[in-house]
């Protein structure tokens, strides 16, 4: 009603300036003009037609706006099927980083590697998530509880600073099942994978659940170092594949991919390995490789590393991800979160002693 | 010659042609550098101004080059309020030009060499003289300091209505000397750690370090120096715009002791930060009740004058409430000014104390969203300090009539627009996931950068109206440098 009675104000405001002593007044109950109610604009009851009017516009404006911000407040769309978009990188596939220096950071320290080791190529996928945890549960290194998979962790040291949350041996969440945003499928029995996101990033896994994973496939996280020099090689660059970033270069906020096209700014994951210089249905990409061949070392999403943040127990998240601007892309951003943090923009992938 | 000569001096030597220049340089600066972020970067603006202006920038160094851009964007707040108070506060006359002439020079300086510097590619005698324009702006300062000595005999309070001692110095003076002389050792607490960090080239963003559990000193002080500076930039307009107000009597009594222990303990409380960290913080925070509470008694006094002045000219002897009311918002300009005081309690003041008493919820989120959060809170206290200057010098100014109405109305209502939508950007987290943020972020950004847009808009039209009238005979300008 406000909003007819709305439009129909509009109307009476246009009229207003044709019928020069005379306006029509707009019924604010049937919403509609009427001029046989037309008088002097300076009479009480015009001034108070003016006042309504003023009001149902007030009313309109933040209907609107709470309209709005209800909305944005609505679950998200995350169950639209997806076409599996092939990248042609193997998301099985690991490279070995070799020993020795490296330039660390944004100020450009002297980086060592003691150890050379091995690192995955891309982000664990969900289709290699959700296998892990058949064969975890299985094996009883995970189970589930209620709508949670959750697994046990051995704890961290507590030093009772302020705002030190403890995190004590026991089990703790790898994965809820209950975010709608979550890629993988549960029957109650066997983990599947939303059809389209098989070689999507698994995300929404907390770092016990990342922690898990590698470790279950006899690897582990990277540390912080292993997996900066396996982003940067071993010159200054910025960025995995160079010194500047292009849009086509990474999954960042506003990169105008095609999966952003599909659902906003803040986009979705894409495929790993998806920035590779091929081209999908004409959306060019440039090849965002770090030196030793990994792909998706800067945007898409963050990755869980090892180590923890004495003190607070955050542990480190790198490489930016689909909801930062470019500048957080770049090799030494880091990002932090207690270890029980999930999102849909935090994935992983792990590393593994050289053979 | 002569009608340049004239300009000339106007600009450079009148209080309100030097606001005007400094206003105009950080308007210039806001336009070409708002170009290398926000809605003008997605749209891929930032890139053609890059390559259009001849910027040399490197990934490294952006932390780098944006202190360097708050820093020039701050030495000339800095020096508007200085030229403010050289103006309202009685300075002698010579005091005053050699203030002005020294700040003036070393915020320019400061101002274009550092932003060539920082943007331009590495010139380091630019470096040199922007680190020079801001030593000038600091000498400057110890002269304000030394000019505004409130226990000189000839600055007694004549008044009874203006706080005062016994002795009959002025409170509002001495609130100024403390200001000032906390600004100057403030200066120096950034500076010293700032000179140390700048040696080695490890820049770094306070928000980048706010987790770290264990802090080195200099990065304490870092962050305790760009606190206290916004915070003793805010007490310094206050009191500025309680001087243009006029603010005296009872109000004026409680007022100026509040202001000065406020302004006393929350320095204190930052410089302690080094060695008393734990309770640094409760320091700083007992420090601003007081400061909050000068505040509103200005806005009070404020508000009930302009009421009253109002009514006075209507002619209007038992006002209704309704009356009342519209004699508060006829005066946008007046009405703004105070009004935005009150309006930072909503989105600067209320949501910092939320976050600190919720910061277990908090230190829940993943660093970058308390990032985001601490990023939008100080902006927005630097950009409501902007909106007060704005309507300030159009106040000075004196625009009128509809121009008044529009300028004004639309810096208010427009800003605070843009300030509390990035209130609930920065605070989304609170109610709203991250998988289902997006229509938030979008609407929130679309009603940011539109409420920003639209204040940039109108101060644009003002600019270009003082250009304009700088080209005329005899146009405002002569008579505001008379």
């Amino acid at each position: 009603m406000s909003a007819e009675c709305g439009v129909q104000n509009a109307e009476c405001e246009v009229s207003s300036f044709q019928i020069v002593r005379f306006q029509p007044v707009c019924d604010r109950r049937s919403g509609v003009t009427d001029l046989r109610r037309a008088e002097n604009r300076d009479s009480p009851r015009m001034q108070k037609a003016g006042v309504r009017r003023i009001f149902a516009i007030c009313h309109l404006l933040f209907a609107n706006l709470l309209l709005l911000f209800l909305s944005a407040c609505a679950a998200p769309v995350t169950t639209a099927a997806l076409t599996k978009v092939e990248t042609g990188v193997d998301p099985e596939a690991w490279v070995k980083v070799p020993a020795g220096e490296f330039v660390l950071g944004q100020h450009e320290k002297r980086g060592m590697i003691e150890q050379p080791y091995e690192i995955m190529v891309t982000d664990v996928t969900n289709a290699q998530y959700a296998r892990y945890l058949n064969a975890a549960l299985t094996q009883g290194t995970a189970r589930m509880q209620g709508d949670q998979v959750v697994g046990y962790y051995s704890g961290d040291v507590f030093h009772g600073h302020k705002h030190e949350k403890e995190i004590k041996a026991g089990d703790w969440l790898h994965v809820s099942l209950a975010d709608p945003s979550l890629r993988l499928t549960f029957d109650g029995k066997t983990f599947g994978v939303k059809p389209g996101y098989e070689n999507h990033p698994m995300t929404l896994v907390t770092w016990f659940g990342a922690k898990a994973y590698c470790e279950f496939y006899g690897g582990r996280l990277p540390s912080e170092l292993e997996w900066e020099k396996a982003a940067r090689g071993t010159d200054n660059r910025p960025f995995p594949w160079g010194h500047e970033i292009k849009l086509n270069h990474a999954n960042a906020y506003a990169s105008r991919d095609p999966f952003e096209r599909l659902i906003g700014k803040q986009g979705d994951t894409t495929p790993v390995g998806f920035y590779n210089g091929k081209s999908y249905d004409g959306y060019q990409t440039a090849d965002g490789r770090s030196p030793y061949g990994l792909y998706d070392m800067a945007g898409n999403v963050w990755q869980w590393t090892a180590d923890l943040q004495e003190g607070i127990h955050d542990r480190w998240l790198r490489g930016g991800s689909k909801d930062n601007y470019g500048y957080n892309l770049r090799i030494w951003e880091y990002n932090s979160a207690r270890p029980d943090y999930a999102s849909p923009s935090v994935g992983f992938r792990c590393a593994r002693v050289s053979k | 010659m002569n009608a340049i000569i004239l300009r000339f001096n106007y600009l450079f030597r009148s209080t309100k042609g030097l606001v005007l220049v400094a206003i105009a340089l950080i308007s210039l600066v806001t336009a070409i550098w708002g170009m290398l972020s926000g809605p003008l970067k997605e749209w891929g603006i930032s890139d053609v101004a890059v390559r259009l202006y001849g910027m040399k920038l490197v990934e490294a160094e952006r932390e780098g080059r944006i202190i360097m851009l708050y820093h020039t964007i701050a030495m000339a707040v800095v020096a508007i309020e200085t030229y403010l108070i050289t103006a309202l506060a009685p300075v002698k006359k010579e005091q005053q030009a050699s203030i002005n002439a020294t700040i003036t020079v070393g915020y320019t300086v400061s101002l274009i060499f550092g932003l060539a510097f920082g943007y331009f590619g590495h010139n380091f005698v630019f470096h040199g003289l922007f680190i020079f324009g801001q030593s000038l702006v600091f000498f400057a300062g110890v002269m304000l300091a030394v000019a505004l000595w409130p226990w000189h005999p000839e600055y007694r309070v004549a008044d009874a209505a203006y706080a005062h001692t016994r002795s009959g110095v002025s409170v509002e003076r001495i609130a100024l000397f403390v200001m000032a002389a906390a600004t100057l050792g403030s200066a120096l607490f950034g500076a010293i750690p700032g000179s140390l960090f700048g040696r080695e080239f490890e820049v770094f963003l306070a928000e980048d370090i706010i987790r770290f559990p264990v802090k080195t000193p200099l990065q304490l002080a870092i962050i305790g120096h760009l606190h206290i500076m916004l915070t003793l930039i805010a007490i310094a307009l206050t009191l500025i715009v309680g001087r243009w107000f006029d603010f005296k009597g009872r109000l004026h009594h409680w007022a100026m002791p509040l202001m000065i222990a406020g302004a006393l303990i929350i320095t204190a409380g930052v410089w302690a930060i080094l060695v008393v960290r734990p309770i640094a913080h409760m320091i700083i925070n007992v420090g601003s009740t007081p400061v909050l509470l000068a505040s509103w008694l200005l806005v009070y006094f404020g508000w009930r004058k302009i009421i009253r002045v109002r009514l006075a000219a209507q002619k209007i002897q038992q006002p209704r409430l309704g009356q009342k009311l519209s004699a508060l918002l006829h005066d946008p300009l007046k009405f703004g000014m105070l009004w935005q005081i009150i309006y930072m309690n909503f989105v600067v003041t209320a949501i910092g104390i939320f976050m600190a008493v919720r910061l277990k919820v908090i230190r829940e989120w993943p660093l970058r969203e308390e990032q985001i959060a601490l990023t939008g809170h100080w902006h927005i206290l630097a950009g409501i300090i902007a909106t007060i200057i704005l309507l300030l010098y159009a106040d000075m100014t004196g625009l009128k009539e509809k121009a008044r109405q529009w300028f004004g109305w639309i810096v208010i209502i427009a800003s605070d627009i843009a300030f509390a939508a990035v209130s609930l950007f920065e605070t989304k987290r609170l109610f709203v996931s991250e998988a289902g943020q997006q229509s938030l972020v979008d609407i929130t950004m679309l009603i940011t950068d539109a409420g920003l847009a639209l204040t940039l808009v109108v101060l644009a039209a003002l600019m270009v109206w003082r250009l304009a009238d700088l080209f005329r005979g005899r146009g405002r300008w002569a008579k505001e440098a008379e």
